[in-house]
């Protein structure tokens, strides 16, 4: 079946993609099977596990209810977008020291999450880590090692912001 | 006890394959594409039990972009995991048995036009009368063409009948001073995991087939396969990619994984199959639903003189692991307490519903429940505090039970008294304000199972070791990461006896072309397995390497130690070579440097028809203590915290070990409190196939959860661990339900536990009833006249 495409321009991870794909093709689809970009996984494409959750100007938005037509000229964040110049972002180094991966199919969104966390909030506490992970799900680690390590991160942050201070 | 001090053995660690899991890099199943790749997609029945009159592909085979579409026919041969329940088409030819059993598959240039060619077969059913209770597929079928399986189970729709004496449970009762009997029932639920079931499959134009998929048991994959495509097992490769969750959900061979071979097969392009949500609630093989039945009979002195237990299982629609369902419903409520006499009954049915299996805990978690729960309230009859109750009557160290298992170590007893000294149990419970509440449960689980799945003498997992001039290691196993961190169990196992770091050991896992068999990621097998096997292939390797050092530097291999990258004299560190040169000198001396290990589990002891379920290697032992705060007003029940004793044995990694309990208590807690698997009585159709509705805990559901480790080496362990993938588990439900007794004063004996039935209850307490929600009686059936077994002499 012939769909209807789109021209389309992304700018993923600072990086700017010119595309032609259907038009009805979510952000998610565009992301893994039109770029390659597979970090960013999907649980359930319905827009309730938060597995497929990216950065759109630093919001978490959930890839798979996204059109990319809607989020061109924008700034969309993936996991593969995270690390700065392949070295990991001290979320990522947390959550692989304190084991807050196990099968680490939601790791992707869950450290994308943590990550617009801790940008608007710096130190939160265990209740707002709660709060803003509320709709990643995660069926693992009981979250527990998960806020451990935004815990970690943050502190980590902090000092490295404080350094630069 | 080994005094051993270890360089990575038991301490906390990131997981070797964490840090790609955590920049996206690791490449899951449905992450993999090839060029050419086709699309493919199930059609699913839409009827619970119906005959298949006609079937017309005609329109979506002449759909532009349609490759092939694919029926039955083409794949006649039945499978199943079970030798004894090969019962499954890839795709139905005569009958459905539930909604959404696979009826056909499409192979399409992108998924929108495959689902559109699915919706263009025309299925004409003729529908058939549909079961959908325990109760209802007991009675009797007036038909024979009614039945679920005409020509598979014992009559009617029974799957399997099982009835087991051990010892003489009449005279048992006959002197007992106290008898006391409950009835119980677990709802179902599902394993739910993150990642839905996905396939690759290629063939090539030399007759050799590849299939990448997301499963648990690439070898069994691969002999199913086999069977159902009738290509010899040597002209295929399975490979399974690292597992975005399994919990048991990606245990069996499925349809999707036939049909997207199949129509490699037939298209020559690569085929991938990736499940919807939805359709992951079809494969199921979730949690039986359960109801059991529990007599008990106690001597004055509190200790058990007998014990009954009835288990009814809810299958589905096939028999996959079902025949081991049955048996671990009652195979294990002796390894955790001394019951001189012991009979176990148990059916399995078949239902027109997805077909159940193995969850997490695979069949214990029920009885688990049941038991702790029951005990409980005998403590209360017996005037007893349930940790006393518990500490009479636990099992000894290197025992057999009265059902033939070989008990090995047992840290049961420090299990339950840490808890209960950690939590405070003895001081809150019965004593804390209204509303609030402690609740405690035991459990036990196998270290891997002491049969295979298909009778073979074969080793049950085998590893392979090479290592070169480069001072490159590899390790080659067909063991599955599914995030229970088996890849960091072999790197750390290996490291550890090499003197280098788990993340220097490279790792080439479940690969059937390059790794040597491991038999799959269940049964909480892979550590005590797969980790014997590689500690024996590094043991060789290591006296491979040794051999040449040791005779350079004119000193025993025994006097030699491998660690932190060099080889050096025991007694003098300074005399040593490095790990590089080490490699080198062994190399120039043998020539390639590879060696293997394997483990074949120690031969059951019992040798009565359903012996093989149940013995272990060892088993791990749990205890729990939660703390509830339920609410009267709305019958809320909040967990406030979770307290759980894990007998580990040894820890290979104690950050993961850790890991696996919390989750453990996490899955323990949905199944407590939220989740279930509830079906429209009508139509057959699942209420909630979907993640917003079937209920699972949140990050802000999560309570605090306290893990103590209790260390007590097992001497067939490797390192001497023991397992913690579900052992754990097992005892958070129970703990629950006992912790809203003491809070509330209600007794909930069905799962889950939810705010309706507590308010049920308080609702009947108030009457001055007894305030309890939970089954009233069982359903006519006559079990079997019970296979008498005679026990052990030295059982209790």
């Amino acid at each position: 079946m012939e769909a209807e495409k789109t021209v389309l321009r992304l700018k993923i991870n600072g990086e700017i993609f010119d595309l032609v794909a259907p038009v009805h093709k979510s952000l998610l689809e565009v992301l893994r099977e039109e770029l390659g970009l597979t970090g960013t996984k999907h649980g359930c494409e319905l827009g309730e596990c938060g597995t497929c959750t990216v950065l759109v100007n630093g919001r978490p938005v959930l890839s798979c209810l996204t059109l990319p037509i809607e989020v061109q000229g924008q700034e969309i964040t993936t996991i593969e977008g995270v690390a700065h110049n392949g070295r990991p972002h001290p979320l990522q180094t947390a959550f692989t020291e304190l084991g807050a991966a196990q099968c680490g199919y939601c790791t992707p969104g869950m450290i994308l999450t943590a990550k617009a966390l801790l940008e608007q909030t710096p130190h939160p506490s265990r209740e707002q880590i709660q709060e803003a992970l509320s709709g990643n799900l995660c069926r693992c680690t009981g979250y527990l090692k998960i806020f451990e390590a935004v815990e970690l991160a943050a502190a980590q942050l902090g000092r490295s912001e404080g350094g630069n201070a | 006890m080994s005094t051993r001090e270890f360089s990575f053995v038991g301490k906390p660690g990131p997981k070797v394959d964490g840090l790609a899991k955590c920049m996206g890099l690791t490449k899951y199943a449905d992450d993999l594409s090839l060029p050419r790749m086709a699309y493919g997609k199930l059609l699913r029945s839409s009827e619970a039990h119906a005959r298949i009159v006609a079937l017309d592909t005609s329109a979506a085979e002449a759909l532009p972009g349609v490759y092939a579409v694919l029926t039955g026919e083409a794949l006649p041969t039945q499978f199943g995991i079970m030798p004894v329940s090969q019962d499954e088409l890839t795709l139905a030819t005569h009958k459905v048995r539930y909604v959404g059993d696979p009826v056909a598959a499409v192979a399409a240039i992108d998924e929108e036009t495959a689902e559109a060619a699915c919706e263009l077969i025309k299925v004409e059913y003729q529908p058939l009368p549909s079961v959908f209770s325990i109760a209802k597929a007991l009675a009797p079928v007036q038909h024979a063409q009614d039945r679920i399986h005409e020509d598979f189970g014992q009559g009617g729709n029974i799957h399997k009948v099982v009835a087991l004496e051990f010892g003489d449970t009449v005279a048992g009762f006959r002197q007992a001073d106290h008898i006391a009997e409950d009835l119980f029932f677990y709802e179902g639920n599902t394993h739910l995991p993150m990642e839905q079931h996905s396939v690759l499959a290629q063939y090539e134009a030399n007759g050799k087939l590849t299939v990448w998929s997301a499963t648990q048991t690439p070898h069994y994959l691969h002999r199913a396969l086999g069977v159902v495509l009738d290509i010899p097992m040597s002209r295929m490769r399975v490979i399974a990619p690292p597992v975005g969750g399994g919990f048991g959900g990606k245990d069996d061979p499925f349809s999707h994984e036939l049909a997207a071979a199949k129509l490699a097969m037939i298209t020559g392009r690569p085929v991938k199959i990736t499940l919807t949500r939805e359709e992951v609630f079809y494969a199921h093989r979730g949690r039986h639903p359960t109801l059991m039945w529990i007599k008990t009979g106690w001597k004055r002195d509190g200790t058990i003189a007998a014990m009954h237990c009835k288990s009814y299982l809810d299958g589905g629609a096939h028999g996959s692991y079902g025949p081991a369902s049955i048996y671990y419903t009652g195979a294990l409520q002796t390894s955790t307490y001394q019951v001189p006499a012991y009979k176990f009954e148990g059916v399995r049915v078949f239902t027109n519903k997805p077909p159940c299996g193995p969850k997490r805990g695979h069949g214990t978690p029920q009885a688990r429940y049941a038991v702790e729960i029951h005990l409980d309230k005998v403590a209360r009859q017996l005037g007893l505090n349930p940790a006393e109750l518990r500490r009479r009557n636990l099992i000894e160290p290197h025992s057999v039970t009265v059902n033939w298992l070989e008990i090995t170590t047992c840290g049961l007893r420090e299990c339950l008294e840490k808890v209960s000294k950690s939590s405070g149990f003895n001081e809150k419970h019965g004593r804390l304000p209204e509303g609030q509440g402690v609740g405690l449960a035991v459990g036990a689980y196998i270290c891997g199972a002491g049969l295979p799945i298909y009778w073979n003498a074969l080793p049950h997992s085998e590893v392979q070791l090479k290592v070169d001039r480069s001072g490159t290691v590899t390790a080659y196993s067909g063991a599955i990461d599914i995030g229970q961190g088996s890849d960091t169990v072999l790197a750390t196992i290996v490291a550890e006896v090499l003197g280098l770091r788990p993340g220097e050991i490279h790792l080439v896992t479940a690969d059937t072309d390059l790794t040597p068999i491991d038999l799959g990621s269940y049964a909480s097998r892979v550590t005590m397995m797969m980790g014997n096997a590689a500690l024996q292939a590094a043991r060789r390797m290591r006296d491979k390497l040794l051999a040449p050092v040791s005779r350079q530097l004119g000193l025993a291999a025994e006097q030699l130690v491998m660690k932190n990258g060099r080889v050096y004299d025991r007694d003098n560190p300074q005399q040593g070579v490095s790990f590089l040169e080490t490699v080198q000198l062994a190399e120039a001396e043998q020539g390639p440097l590879t060696s293997v290990g394997s483990y074949t589990p120690p031969p059951k002891l019992g040798d009565y028809k359903g012996s093989g379920v149940g013995p272990s290697p060892a088993y791990s032992y749990s205890a729990c203590v939660a703390q509830v705060h339920c609410d009267r007003e709305t019958g809320e029940v909040r967990v406030e915290k979770i307290w759980l004793a894990h007998d580990i044995g040894q820890a290979i990694n104690e950050t993961l070990v850790i890991g696996q309990v919390e989750g453990g208590v996490y899955m323990g807690l949905g199944e407590a409190l939220m989740e279930e698997y509830p079906f429209r009585t009508k139509l057959g159709t699942h209420k909630i196939p979907s993640m917003l509705d079937y209920k699972s805990p949140t990050a802000k559901d999560m309570p605090p959860v306290e893990t103590i480790l209790v260390k007590e080496y097992e001497e067939r362990g490797p390192f001497g661990a023991k397992e913690v993938g579900q052992g754990p588990l097992l005892v958070v439900m129970p703990a629950v339900a006992n912790a809203v007794y003491d809070a509330l004063g209600v007794r909930i004996d069905e799962l889950p536990l939810t705010a309706e039935k507590v308010l049920q209850a308080l609702e009947k307490q108030a009457k001055g009833g007894l305030g309890r929600v939970g089954p009233k009686e069982l359903p006519p059936f006559e079990f079997p006249a019970a296979i008498r077994v005679e026990p052990p002499e030295e059982s209790p």
